[in-house]
């Protein structure tokens, strides 16, 4: 890889990150409702309490004023102070990040385990039941709202048959002390097998929520790529040369039709990592999404506008990583 | 064969087959009764327009004729055994090891994601004992520079996408060739190549049936290719064989109207001062064709008799001709 093009890739970064700065915080600004009021409450608050309220949280300045001050603090990495949780927003993110990140995780694994055998098994199947019931599903996969399927998981298995808990990452008996902020892996480095499968425990609906309409994605373009890579000389030539199905299949076909695969999972991921809004909710997973939500709602604006910036960096740099790898996967491409 | 040889048993003997598509306009008959033989040490060329049916007829040897085609017919004897037979696993023994095949693109048909090294040493591998006396690298360094590739083992970590249209062509032939089969089916090696690189590759293909003792069949649409380089040839139209015969024979005397139209296409093999004149009208669709000659409607010389089966008849000095008149003969 050339060293011109990772440079190129974090020039790109920085209008994107302007960009997006600039729309979140219109957006904010524009929003009726007045942050100052909010934290004040019921709390009788005479005007001139609210107002040095007011100057503390930088909200007396102008808005151009507030927005530049806002791209010079984030420069430096200050982010500054959450209103609502009274810490920095540094702190906050930081902190509910890795909810996001382990659900991702859990979540791309459950969609690949599932859309690569299937998808795979429906092309060299192309056809058969199978295929067509593969089809069928992933048709529904993809269009059945996230939230409908959340809901539908928690009322059957949380409320009717109670095998699985409501919402939440871990009970509070088997907290660990944090390492990574992934309950999955500290509980791991840690040997604690009971929180590990409590966490397990916990993240399997979350998961399998965004998981299978990923999955249902993947799986068809899976099927989709295979078919055409079956199709390809260079497989008639292989099997020309006396190879058994499995090594076709594995190492001539499958090497090649994984190509799309991979890339639409790694910007899936990227989008999977910005936090899922509805299934944090849904599930009271305390992750990314819901912090942003919540801070939406209190008119929290550092906390909304550092949010989002770091969605947003984290979907470029997945995006980037995605480049590399599908160039890793395609010797032809050269970057 | 000729009355006077001694017979001599052939390698490959191809009798009767069908090989059939279904299809959305109905059932293909792409190959529809069709007779080969091809004998030990001999280079035959196949020559037929585009849908004869000459990769078909040649994929069946190997088992390979894919959905929605299948072999609905016929028998196909190699070396003693009866291809059609055999299981799955024992074709697979054959595929590679004793009859090879090389198609027309290598570009498409080298697999892009390996390196051109794993695509020729998987080949060895498959069809050596693991115990055997040389490791399959030395094998593979070898065949490559036996095809002229210089510097084989920096090339061996090479993509296809990083040779040249020529050399990827002697590529697809080094890993053809590594288990050094009996009998190279060439279809249409060099039709993807421009004329000197073709005359280069088709020289180094002769020079290697010389030296690993090696059968081939070369399919192609060139007879001039065919004139220049096979012995003996087997005209294709329309799914079966019409004309066969010693190649000098056939091009000096063709016997079928059709033989004649398709040198007479062909600048380098008419007669000087001859007008060229392309075949008129079209290969006829397979499906639902009628029990009568197939090229009776492109035929110059068609007659009433020419409505009816026509089968095979023997011209003597190892020529037939599916013709009612062959040359023009009453
Ligand atoms: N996958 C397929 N589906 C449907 N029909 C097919 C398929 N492959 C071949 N055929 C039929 O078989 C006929 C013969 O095809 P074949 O590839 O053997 O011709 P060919 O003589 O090798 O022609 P070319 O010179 O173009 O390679 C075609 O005209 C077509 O009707
Ligand atoms: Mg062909």
């Amino acid at each position: 890889m050339r060293l011109g093009f990772v440079v190129e890739r974090l020039l790109q970064l920085v209008p994107v990150l302007l960009g997006v700065s600039l729309v979140v915080f219109l957006m904010i600004t524009l929003t009726p409702g007045d942050p100052v009021e909010i934290m004040l409450g019921n709390e009788r608050a005479t005007p001139e309490q609210a107002e040095s309220l007011r100057r503390e949280m930088g909200l007396d300045l102008p808005p151009h004023e507030r927005f530049v001050k806002f791209v010079r603090n984030a420069l430096t990495g200050n982010f500054g102070r959450s209103f609502f949780h009274r810490r920095p927003v540094a702190e906050v993110i930081a902190e509910r990040l890795p909810a996001t990140m382990e659900l991702t995780i859990v979540s791309m694994l459950i969609a690949l385990a599932l859309s690569i055998p299937l998808g795979v098994l429906a092309a060299v199947k192309r056809g058969s039941i199978l295929d067509r019931i593969a089809t069928v599903a992933s048709l529904i996969g993809v269009s059945m709202p996230g939230f409908w399927l959340g809901i539908m998981l928690i009322l059957l298995f949380a409320v009717h048959l109670g095998w699985m808990p409501v919402s939440g990452r871990v009970d509070f008996s088997h907290e660990v002390p944090r390492i990574t902020g992934m309950i999955l892996l500290d509980s791991l480095i840690q040997g604690r097998v009971d929180t590990f499968l409590d966490a397990l425990h916990h993240i399997i609906m979350p998961a399998v929520t965004l998981g299978l309409a990923m999955a249902a994605l993947l799986m068809r373009v899976t099927r989709a790529s295979m078919i055409e890579v079956l199709q390809q000389d260079y497989i008639l030539f292989a099997e020309a040369k006396g190879l058994g199905r499995a090594r076709l299949l594995m190492r001539h076909a499958l090497k090649n039709a994984l190509i799309p695969t991979v890339t639409v999972a790694a910007l899936e991921t990227g989008y999977l990592l910005g936090g899922n809004t509805i299934v944090e909710t849904v599930f009271g997973w305390p992750g990314l999404a819901r912090v942003i939500v919540e801070g939406i709602f209190s008119r929290d604006y550092p906390l909304v506008q550092a949010g989002v910036l770091v969605i947003a960096v984290i979907y470029v740099s997945v995006n980037f990583l995605a480049d590399v790898l599908y160039t890793l996967l395609n010797p032809r491409v050269k970057l | 064969m000729t009355a006077s040889a001694a017979p001599v048993e052939p390698l490959l003997s191809i009798r009767d087959l069908e090989a059939h598509f279904q299809t959305q306009v109905g059932l293909v008959k792409a190959v529809d009764g069709v007779d080969i033989d091809i004998f030990p040490g001999e280079c035959a060329g196949v020559v037929g327009e585009s849908g004869s049916g000459k990769s078909v007829t040649f994929l069946s040897v190997l088992g390979l004729v894919r959905p929605p085609g299948w072999i609905a017919g016929g028998s196909i004897r190699f070396d003693g055994r009866e291809l059609t037979a055999l299981t799955r696993r024992e074709l697979r023994r054959v595929r590679g090891k004793e009859i090879a095949m090389t198609f027309q693109d290598a570009l498409t048909s080298l697999n892009p994601a390996l390196t051109v090294g794993s695509q020729i040493l998987e080949v060895l591998r498959e069809h050596t004992p693991a115990d055997g006396a040389r490791p399959a690298e030395a094998q593979a360094l070898e065949m490559l520079s036996l095809v002229g590739i210089p510097e084989p083992a920096i090339r061996m970590r090479q993509y296809p996408h990083e040779f040249s249209g020529g050399m990827r062509q002697r590529i697809m032939i080094a890993i053809a060739l590594a288990c050094r089969p009996k009998l190279l089916i060439a279809d249409e090696p060099t039709s993807a190549l421009d004329v000197t690189i073709q005359a280069q590759v088709l020289d180094l293909l002769m020079a290697l049936r010389h030296r690993l003792g090696m059968t081939v069949v070369l399919i192609t649409h060139d007879l001039g290719l065919v004139a220049e380089y096979c012995t003996r040839v087997i005209v294709m139209y329309a799914g079966q064989v019409v004309e066969q015969g010693p190649t000098r024979s056939v091009i000096d005397d063709p016997a079928h109207p059709y033989t004649r139209g398709l040198i007479g296409s062909i600048p380098r093999l008419s007669r000087l001062g001859e007008k060229i004149r392309p075949i008129e009208g079209q290969v006829p669709e397979l499906v639902r064709l009628a029990d009568e000659c197939r090229f009776r409607a492109r035929c110059p010389v068609a007659e009433a008799r020419c409505g009816a089966r026509i089968p095979m008849s023997d011209l003597g000095g190892g020529r037939e001709a599916r013709c009612v008149r062959p040359g023009g003969r009453r």
